[in-house]
């Protein structure tokens, strides 16, 4: 097999694509090369991973220019003239070469009111909750989300306007929403309802587009609209 | 950093990239329009005469052209009034297969109205 030609990143928001040659191997992700190239040519590439198996969400970064999660990214799926070119995810800071900097990320979790409140205590029943209810598909659908930040990067509305809460802080509000044991809802929908929440979407759908893991954030924001004109119609918010 | 054209090469966003430039589009010929049928008001002859002007081929296919991102921005509003209203319930896959049919029938729909306006013409 012929060697893999990668540029990747190197620096912070000001930087440049560095070239490496990294030898192509049978069933090799895109994760492996980076690996590669930092243990064997070059031990200052900063980039970050933990599980190598998709769970963790941590090795998400922009190959050939499209966000994906690198560890189940498989090179002959992204490079069929073995060519790479391995970037930071977009619309984060850039910290050190691939590592970005999530605070905002995940800040904006919390903006959308993305913690759970209950009502009850421990010496209170388990909350019955139907599997095959309307609401408990609609969490199903959404809450595998591992906070790999690709919807985030690939948003167009994000880079727009930045303070969107985007793709997977809003997907989060959405799984609460549909739970019938949280007790915070107007004030959830109150956090979502801004400028900068649901309805600055512009329905792109890069983040169905895009997310690893199959969610549909564009279906949740939908939904959080509705749910907003729903709670507004009735005189709720 | 930002994406560049090969994040947003995805049919989701070719949709949105048609109906925001037809809508800019449809903008700007709406004072035209509006001045047209504002010579009316100056009596038949000169609405008349412009209406005799606008008989020539090449005003004929622009009309086309008008008719066709019209029925497209329209088209490309449906499916956007579907994905909002309509609950999408299941993963990405079904989601995005679901958007792709509302897309490719709004692109059916577009064309079939541009081709009836040509008939009509010919």
């Amino acid at each position: 097999m012929a060697n893999l030609q990668v540029k990747i990143w190197r620096g912070a928001e000001e930087g440049e694509f560095q070239e490496y040659e990294v030898p192509r191997l049978e069933s090799q992700t895109v994760l492996d090369v980076v690996t590669y190239v930092q243990r064997r040519l070059d031990p200052s590439l900063a980039y970050r991973f933990a599980c190598r198996v998709g769970v963790c969400g941590s090795c998400a970064m922009s190959v050939n220019g499209v966000s994906r999660w690198t560890c189940r990214t498989h090179v002959s799926k992204v490079a069929p003239d073995d060519k790479l070119e391995i970037a930071p995810l977009r619309n984060l800071p850039v910290i050190k070469d691939v590592v970005t900097d999530m605070s905002e990320f995940f800040d904006k979790w919390a903006k959308a009111r993305g913690r759970f409140t209950g009502s009850k205590t421990r010496k209170d029943a388990f909350a019955e909750v139907k599997p095959e209810s309307k609401q408990r598909k609609a969490v199903d659908a959404a809450i595998e989300c591992i906070g790999c930040g690709v919807c985030y990067s690939a948003c167009e509305v994000v880079t727009w306007k930045p303070d969107y809460l985007g793709p997977a802080a809003l997907n989060r509000a959405w799984t609460l929403v549909n739970d019938v044991r949280d007790v915070a809802q107007q004030e959830r929908l109150a956090a979502v309802a801004g400028d900068a929440g649901c309805h600055a979407c512009h329905t792109h759908m890069a983040c169905t587009e895009r997310c690893p893991k199959g969610i549909s954030p564009t279906a949740g924001i939908a939904g959080l609209k509705r749910a907003i004109l729903s709670a507004t119609l009735k005189g709720e918010m | 950093m930002k994406n560049d054209s090969r994040s947003r090469n995805h049919p989701a966003y070719w949709a949105f990239l048609v109906h925001r430039l037809s809508g800019v589009a449809l903008t700007l010929f709406l004072p035209l329009h509006f001045w047209a049928l504002g010579n009316a008001l100056h009596g038949e002859a000169k609405l008349e005469s412009f209406l005799r002007w606008s008989d020539q081929p090449l005003v004929k296919w622009a009309e086309t052209i008008l008719v066709l991102l019209l029925a497209a921005h329209m088209a490309g509003g449906v499916r956007l009034l579907m994905l909002e209203f309509v609950s999408l319930p299941g993963n990405a896959h079904e989601v995005n297969a679901w958007q792709k049919t509302l897309l490719a029938g709004a692109a059916g729909v577009s064309v079939v109205v541009g081709l009836l306006f040509l008939l009509n013409l010919i």
